[in-house]
């Protein structure tokens, strides 16, 4: 295990390099000045220019980009072209409100969606596999926004039950994890459900079935440990990509999380919060995945690392 | 719902009898506000996108404008309400014949946040900064008139030898030529009084850990969550702010805002009534007299390159103009507007009310074109901002076009790809909506110089209707010479004519002049027109009160 | 073949078409479908590689009442697509000067708009209706591209492992992080916004679920006896995978290709809203939830109407697609 772990890491540092890099070079594709973005609209082209200078933009690509790395190495982010604040204060403050999401989102969309694809699996073809089924589609099918809004308008205004919006106690979190969890739990479902079918058809599970006797607590555990497989890849995926952030439940329920963050910056073409939301993002993906990978293992012990 | 009377729009010429008017009305609604005003409280502004810096030398966008003006202070600042420039930090001044030197005598006992008095050096010392290369302040060429300026920019003086300490209490400004802007440039946010202590101490990030000399001062700042600041005390306008405290709460979308201002969550709607809600709001009783509505300095406009054939021909350029319905976009965005036909808003003297521009008249249009060689339309591409209501008003302009032949490929896209268009001369038209202009200072000036100059129209440079003409380019540097209060009228007159000459060449099309609308929860108050200040936008927060 | 094929279970129908697996007994599973049980164990005469009748999965498939509906929806949103200008009653680009009340807010449906207005006045019907051609375009085609893609990666690197699979599993972490958004902006200032960047990009960003989810399959059925076995017995990398692993991949590859249809359309919208793909006036559903979402509390026939179409389009496709996988037998029997 711990020489397979020590791989990985190493891999993990090739594949963070390789996302700094890409974006480096996609942000310097977009059409856009930062230098004259900071300068604003009443500047002159002096002003552009030195600002420009100062900003070390002026400078060939590839030297800016080792520039950067080597400030990564000290732990340095840079500082955010719009705020001039540092990009390390500006993602710490946005850090543990977007764990608080991520980890309570996918709670959610486990809690909706795996006793539903599983229940629906078991009596598949029946009324109830057919209306979950359409829930699932539904959950899919509404935009973020929208679902959103109603909660906060049906749950939190309507009926007080929520606060509108914001961050601090964990009433706060509900609704926008249960936005999360709508959408990813109608994914979750079926996903689980399908694996879930594959699974029941195989051999001894059937002979057991055909002997009459309700597949017993083991053969249950299998087949759920076996279903669950596609999920964990889901879950892990959701980790990485949830810790970037999720930018339409952020700004409808005022989630102060990196989403929001990196989504300005975009706007602002303020590369350096780009650059830092990047690789946090990139962080989480390798971590996510890994421990996806991580748990293959226990699930079906035929799964081995070299 | 309070319509702001009109800001009287006043030039410095008229100062003198406009005192004497206002000194009658601040009466009365000192004595009206003496009445019932109360100190104390607590508001609630909510904004969706993050404050960005607080550091005056730095921050220039419409959220943190305003915030900075509350906590920073300028030699010379608005009357609250209107666009009458006075005398702030400065007790008076006085500016000697030639138009080139003004002399500023402070007034006593202001002190900084942090309890230092504040000097003369300290004026010196901001205005320095904002020049520095190092501090890269956007702000910096507003002010290379001063003398000495430049050479301190480039390095080769230590400090700006146009802005001379008199003593603690008197500062003098010598600019190289006359500047009839002058005393509004003081008054921006660029120009307003920084410790350098604090500056040093801060290293660097000054915008977060602002002190100044304002009537409110940081509290506390949770990044991306909230903003708290509380009263200054020690404030030298008496009575000022009402409030104790002043809570802006960050990322907040503009929906949800508004339902938490109906269970007075939140007391000010930073972001303005949602679009989706204007109807109801307008419509209803008791909601609609939390709504203030009142004039901008702005105006909504296309660009159309003249550069870029067929738009070098001015009969294209007018059929264009004859071809927009704006009132039909005007209805699209609840009438927030007014339909424009000049450059200038009506919140300016040099407006010209008796202009009547060019009508909507699409068959006209159709015949210009055809008279200018193109009988069956053209094809272009109109550029715009993607963030509502911009992509709207856009394809509106696209289906008027397209009803006289001009069929206008739409890219909607991120405000700086779009500035990036405009800025290498690239565009054709641009709707100029969300980057749209509004005027720093109220000076006719502000909407020549950066948008509509040869000075500008450069690359990089916000002219993108890459409009040039010399001769005009004269006019308005001799109009902004007339640095005298008595030539005020004068100038105005110059830069009258100006607008309208532009306006035959019509390098834009100017579609409305947005409306600044503002909504308050019941429990705040304010002098009339406070909530549709024009330099302060969304409010005036020193003067907003709790309502008793 | 010989001594290790094991006792196939029969399908309550006809004969295998697609090689099994795995052993299949019929009956408690398929006791619960609806079109009722088979009996139990294996059915005599049952072969493998037998073919049957071709017209039988025709029938089998008109049996399941599901599968109809999907068949009648999918055509339908064909059909829409395809006679766009001549079903929509208006111009889709048309702004009416009456199509919004005095404050400049859309209208309700009404007669002359069957399903009210949108936020410039032009009629919301039509717009839905020539919606559907990008729309469909945009959830089948690039959808398609990116379960291809997926399944591509997660089958290779979960059947050979080793480097193929340290490369291509490192190669799906990148692309996850990889900011599509920064991308898209690129993308529209370099070339002309069009549909196919769209699709290209969201192929280019969604096939990491598909790779990941179908490599935590692949990583399992791979390790089961009868692959092990098969391969034990020489049989090549290639049959194996066509014949022993893709069949269990059929139902998750179904579910990302007719979900992914919903999530696609409205990826495209945010991608469009970026200047890249769909360019006013031209609708497409996502666009037009898009650009009415906050008005959804006030006009919500704008989100309803095209987020209706978005999830009847993807549950056609789906009752479609499972009822086809279950005619032909392309996965486990049930």
């Amino acid at each position: 295990m711990v020489p397979y772990l020590l791989k990985r890491l190493a891999q993990s540092v090739f594949v963070l390099f390789g996302i700094t890099l890409i974006t480096f070079l996609l942000v310097f594709l977009l059409p856009a000045d930062p230098a004259r973005m900071i300068a604003g609209r009443s500047a002159t082209v002096a002003t552009v220019e030195s600002i420009r200078r100062e900003l070390g933009l002026d400078r060939p690509l590839p030297v800016q980009y080792v520039s950067y790395l080597k400030g990564l190495v000290r732990g340095d982010l840079g500082r955010s072209y719009a705020q001039r604040a540092p990009v390390s204060d500006l993602i710490a403050s946005r850090f543990a409100p977007t764990v608080q999401l991520a980890l309570a989102g996918i709670l959610f969309e486990l809690l909706i969606g795996l006793p539903a694809g599983i229940a629906a699996a078991l009596r598949r073809g029946t009324r109830f596999d057919q209306v979950v089924m359409g829930l699932a589609f539904v959950g899919v099918s509404a935009p973020q926004f929208v679902v959103g809004l109603l909660l906060i308008y049906l749950l939190a205004y309507l009926v007080p039950v929520f606060p509108l919006g914001g961050y601090g106690t964990p009433m706060h979190l509900v609704l926008p994890a249960v936005a999360v969890g709508l959408a990813g739990g109608g994914w979750y479902a079926r996903v689980t459900r399908s694996a879930t079918i594959d699974v029941l058809r195989q051999d001894f599970v059937r002979t057991a079935r055909a002997k009459g006797v309700f597949p017993s607590r083991v053969v249950l555990k299998h087949v759920l440990k076996n279903a669950v497989l596609p999920v964990v890849a889901l879950v892990g995926l959701d980790i990485g990509v949830f810790m970037g952030g999720i930018v339409v439940v952020e700004s409808v329920f005022g989630w102060p999380g990196i989403g929001q963050m990196i989504w300005q910056a975009i706007q602002l073409v303020d590369i350096p919060v780009i650059m830092g939301g990047v690789l946090i993002t990139a962080l989480f993906v390798v971590v996510g995945n890994l421990v996806a990978d991580l748990v293959y293992p226990a699930l079906d012990p035929r799964i081995r690392y070299q | 719902m309070e319509t702001a009377t009109k800001a009287n729009p006043k030039s410095l010429g008229r100062r003198l009898g406009a005192v004497t008017r206002l000194a009658a009305a601040l009466l009365v609604v000192t004595l009206g506000a003496a009445a019932t005003a109360q100190q104390g409280g607590r508001a609630v502004v909510s904004f969706q996108v993050d404050v960005s810096t607080l550091d005056p030398a730095i921050g220039y966008d419409w959220q943190n404008w305003s915030i900075i003006k509350s906590m920073f202070d300028g030699l010379m600042d608005y009357e609250p309400g209107t666009t009458n420039l006075k005398p702030h930090l400065a007790e008076s001044y006085t500016v000697s014949d030639d138009g080139l030197t003004y002399t500023f005598t402070l007034r006593e006992g202001v002190k900084f946040h942090n309890g230092r008095e504040l000097v003369a050096e300290d004026v010196k010392y901001s205005l320095e900064r904002v020049l520095d290369p190092a501090t890269q302040s956007p702000g910096q060429g507003f002010y290379l008139s001063i003398a000495g300026a430049q050479e301190f920019i480039d390095g080769q003086a230590d400090e700006v030898v146009g802005i001379r300490v008199v003593d603690d209490r008197t500062i003098e400004f010598t600019t190289s030529e006359p500047d009839a802007a002058f005393l509004h440039k003081l008054g921006l946010n660029f120009a307003h009084v920084v410790p350098r202590e604090a500056v040093e101490a801060a290293g660097g990030d000054f915008g977060h850990q602002p002190v100044g000399t304002g009537g409110f001062k940081l509290r506390e700042w949770v990044l991306g969550q909230r903003l708290v600041l509380e009263r200054n005390p020690d404030y030298f306008e008496a009575g000022v702010p009402y409030l104790d405290e002043l809570v802006f709460e960050i990322g907040v979308d503009p929906n949800v805002a508004f339902l938490r201002l109906q269970r007075a969550e939140v007391d000010v709607l930073g972001d303005g009534i949602p679009s989706a809600r204007f109807t109801e709001v307008m419509a209803d009783p008791v909601l609609s007299q939390q709504v203030a509505m009142g004039e901008q300095m702005q105006t909504g406009y296309v660009t159309i390159n003249v550069t870029t054939p067929p738009f070098d021909d001015v009969r294209v350029r007018q059929a264009l103009n004859m071809a927009i319905n704006k009132d039909r976009i005007v209805r699209i965005i609840n009438n927030r507007a007014v339909p424009a036909n000049q450059v200038l808003p009506p919140l300016f003297e040099a407006h010209d009310p008796a202009y009547e521009g060019y009508p909507y008249d699409p068959e006209r249009a159709r015949e210009l074109l055809a008279e200018a060689g193109y009988p069956n339309g053209f094809d272009t591409v109109l550029y715009a901002y993607n963030v509502a209501p911009n992509d709207r008003i856009a394809q509106a302009i696209q289906a008027d076009l397209a009803e006289i032949g001009v069929n206008a490929e739409l890219r909607t896209q991120a405000q700086s790809t779009v500035i990036e268009a405009g800025g290498a001369g690239e565009a054709p038209l641009i709707w100029s909506g969300g980057m749209a202009w509004i005027a720093d200072y109220p000076d006719p000036n502000n909407f020549y110089w950066p948008i509509l100059a040869c000075a500008s129209n450069i690359p990089g440079g916000w002219n993108w209707a890459r409009y040039c003409r010399e001769d005009l380019e004269e006019r308005a540097a001799v109009a902004d010479t007339l640095a005298r209060a008595d030539q005020a009228e004068q100038r105005n007159e110059e830069w009258r004519q100006i607008f309208l000459e532009i306006m035959e060449d019509a390098p834009w099309i100017p579609i409305f002049h947005e409306l600044q609308v503002s909504m308050h929860s019941s429990r705040v108050t304010g002098p009339e027109g406070i909530f549709t200040d024009p330099m302060h936008i969304p409010v005036h927060y020193e003067y907003i009160r709790m309502a008793e | 073949m010989g001594s290790t094929q094991r006792a196939r279970g029969h399908e309550r129908r006809a004969q295998v078409a697609v090689p099994r697996s795995d052993g299949a007994a019929a009956a408690p599973v398929a006791a619960l479908a609806v079109d009722g049980a088979g009996g139990a164990g294996p059915a005599p005469g049952a072969r493998r590689g037998a073919r049957r009748a071709p017209s039988g999965w025709v029938r089998r498939f008109l049996a399941n009442g599901a599968g109809v509906v999907g068949l009648v929806g999918v055509t339908l949103v064909v059909a829409v697509a395809l006679a766009a200008p001549v079903l929509a009653p208006h111009d889709p680009a048309r702004q009416y000067f009456d199509g919004l009340t005095l404050e400049g807010d859309p209208l309700p449906p009404s007669e002359r708009f069957l399903i009210g207005t949108d936020l410039l006045g032009r009629d919301l019907l039509s717009r839905v209706i020539h919606g559907a051609r990008v729309s469909l375009l945009v959830g089948v085609v690039a959808n398609g591209a990116a379960v291809l893609i997926g399944l591509v990666v997660g089958v290779l690197a979960g059947y050979f492992r080793g480097t193929v699979e340290t490369v291509l599993m490192r190669l799906t972490d990148i692309m996850t992080a990889f900011p599509a958004l920064i991308l898209a902006i690129a993308l529209a200032a370099i070339l002309r916004p069009s549909l196919w960047i769209v699709a290209l990009v969201i192929a280019l960003v969604n096939w990491v679920w598909i790779a990941r989810a179908i490599y935590a399959q692949v990583l399992s059925v791979a390790r089961r006896d009868f692959v092990e076995a098969a391969s034990a017995l020489g049989m090549s990398a290639w049959r194996t995978l066509l014949r022993h692993i893709l069949p269990h991949l059929v139902s998750t590859l179904m579910v990302f290709g007719t979900l992914g249809i919903s999530t696609t359309v409205l990826l495209e919208a945010s991608l469009s809203f970026l200047g890249v793909g769909v360019q006013p006036p031209m609708p497409s559903w996502g666009g037009i939830i898009n650009e009415s979402q906050s008005y959804f509390l006030d006009a919500p026939w704008l989100v309803v109407f095209p987020g209706a179409a978005i999830l009847l389009t993807s549950l056609s496709f789906n009752l479609l697609g499972e009822a086809l996988r279950d005619a032909l037998d392309l996965a486990e029997r049930r």
